[in-house]
């Protein structure tokens, strides 16, 4: 689909404007802007879209079970995920960048281990009022186990937060992959990534060259700016009394 | 009611030690040795004695749970020790860099409302108008935009309108003035970066503002005062907007807060030398250990007190 290779130099058009040949021009090192934008995509949904999975399903575990079982474990794992949340993201994943080191593995772990609190507060907010709704009692008294109640009747209620969650996180994590790249501490050269290419030379080449700075930036942007939209829709769709606001 | 407040003070002395522990342990993680860095930053050769030497003045020699007990304390002592990278007093390292950082945060929380609190309340009242999409829009766009790109688009912004009023370029000064001694130069540096965090944070605000509004104008006593006649205007100031902006006063609390903490990334932008330039870790000098382990917990132990603050105070 990308019409050059995202790595290759051509020290023949280095920083082109926009053309027929390259449509989105060419960056310092003569790297066709398009093909690195396209093959950054690959980058920015792996890492959003695993970060946001592994984050909100171990954040479901966490919530759903500290809601039913409640409790000491409920009061100590909530102490513990509040120091986690204490912290802004970005400053969590740099600390933990810092110890694991860099690249796309070690940043899908930084991104997911502080998102991971935010998704079990949520879920045990919405587990503990259900938990208190009569058809659980129902559910003890037929004497089905606790796996049978988490399972059948706790998850599919608590479903609508954590698929809203999910798509937010997507697009937090794509712009938290992006902000780490960029401060030079998330996925390193040769990987194609949209936070990279606005840190190899955006802002010498800010006035001569600006297309090097809008355009990743722009990607991230979008691609961001659509999950937020799917996700507002959704919540919208799930959410029976936000319908009519 | 004052049980209730005290007690969930009281909650937050566990999370403080929490987030001191953690800040800890992350930074004895970060692999590394901070003596052999800063002996071999200067190129010279070293041996394991001046090693040794170097740890025995840091402290570094002595057990791991001392160390952080050592921390903790100097933390109720209003002590927080000195730079292992750097080898100045934290305080007087962060003292340095804080106005900047503070001034930066509470003008982009100007910025935030003058821009969200009128545009929410407009949204509100034309809901699902035109006007209202395109501020949502607006709005979802500013949690979507990332703030270094945001900021790189002011400095293009900035040189290439200079360029064409001026004919050189103009760049905002990076050395920071206080305000007192010089507005114009002080608020040239600090009014691109509030700009750009507080965009963002507008965001957040603004949907806020609007949801409070459309929740309010709905209230019966909306309906009494049209009932009974008032200027529509004065309905929408002094009864719906006052008891909307509750929530989002609160909300304003929380982000202020986090503000600090998202300051990293901005003031990387604007090459400004702020508190945030304590905390990331510049690759080439991984190890300012503790400078960044004290203005972490800083980060930390301030936002979780503005949280149980603000918690206390939207559930009593």
């Amino acid at each position: 689909m990308a019409p050059y290779s995202p790595t290759a130099n051509d020290f023949s058009a280095m920083t082109e404007a926009p053309s027929w040949a390259h449509w989105l021009g060419t960056d310092q090192f003569g790297r066709d802007q398009l093909s690195r934008i396209i093959y950054g995509a690959r980058t920015a949904l792996i890492v959003g879209f695993s970060c946001a999975i592994v984050a909100s399903v171990a954040g479901l575990v966490l919530g759903v079970g500290t809601a039913y079982f409640g409790g000491r474990l409920d009061l100590y794992l909530q102490g513990v995920l509040d120091v986690v949340m204490a912290f802004p993201l970005i400053i969590m994943a740099l600390a933990v960048v810092a110890i694991f080191g860099t690249g796309v593995h070690n940043v899908i772990v930084a991104i997911t281990i502080p998102l991971i609190p935010r998704c079990a507060r949520v879920v045990r907010s919405s587990a503990l009022s259900i938990r208190e709704v009569p058809y659980i009692d129902a559910a003890r008294a037929c004497g089905f186990g606790h796996s049978r109640i988490i399972l059948r009747h706790m998850v599919p209620n608590v479903m609508a937060p954590f698929l809203i969650l999910l798509t937010a996180f997507v697009g937090q994590a794509i712009l938290a992959e992006a902000t780490l790249s960029y401060l030079g501490l998330g996925v390193q050269e040769p990987v194609p990534a949209w936070g990279l290419m606005l840190q190899g030379g955006a802002e010498e080449y800010a006035s001569t060259a600006p297309w090097i700075a809008i355009f990743p930036g722009l990607a991230i942007a979008l691609t961001v700016f659509g999950f937020s939209l799917f996700g507002d829709a959704l919540r919208d769709a799930l959410d029976p009394k936000l319908r009519d606001r | 009611m004052y049980r209730y407040i005290i007690k969930r003070l009281l909650l937050v002395i566990p999370t403080l030690l929490g987030a001191a522990a953690l800040v800890f342990l992350l930074m004895r993680l970060i692999p590394g040795d901070i003596c052999v860095v800063r002996l071999g930053s200067g190129g010279g050769t070293f041996d394991e004695r001046a090693v040794q030497v170097c740890h025995a003045q840091l402290g570094l020699d002595r057990p791991v749970f001392l160390q952080f007990v050592d921390f903790v304390w100097g933390f109720f002592r209003g002590d927080f020790g000195i730079s292992m990278w750097s080898g100045k007093p934290v305080l007087t390292e962060i003292a340095a860099r804080f106005p900047v950082s503070l001034e930066i945060a509470i003008m982009a929380v100007v910025v935030a409302n003058v821009i969200a609190i009128p545009l929410g309340t407009i949204s509100a009242l034309k809901q699902n108008s035109p006007i209202d999409l395109a501020i949502r829009v607006f709005s979802i766009a500013g949690l979507a935009t990332p703030s270094f790109w945001l900021g790189i688009l002011f400095i293009l912004a900035i040189l290439n309108i200079s360029q064409t009023a001026f004919g050189s370029p103009w760049m905002p000064p990076i050395d920071y003035v206080p305000i007192w001694r010089d507005p114009l130069r002080n608020l040239a540096m600090v009014i691109f970066p509030a700009l750009t965090v507080g965009y963002r944070t507008s965001a957040v605000t603004m949907r806020m503002t609007r949801s409070a509004m459309l929740e309010v104008l709905r209230e019966d006593y909306i309906r009494t005062a049209r009932a009974k006649g008032l200027v529509e205007q004065i309905i929408i100031n002094r009864h719906a907007l006052k008891n909307a902006l509750l929530p989002v006063v609160t909300l304003m609390g929380i982000e202020a807060a986090f503000l600090i903490g998202g300051l990293v990334v901005t003031e990387q932008v604007f090459n400004l030398n702020g508190i945030g330039r304590l905390a990331p870790f510049p690759p080439s000098q991984m190890m300012c250990r503790c400078s960044i382990d004290r203005s972490c917990a800083g980060h930390g132990s301030f936002a979780a007190v503005s949280r149980s603050a603000a918690l206390g105070c939207s559930s009593s």
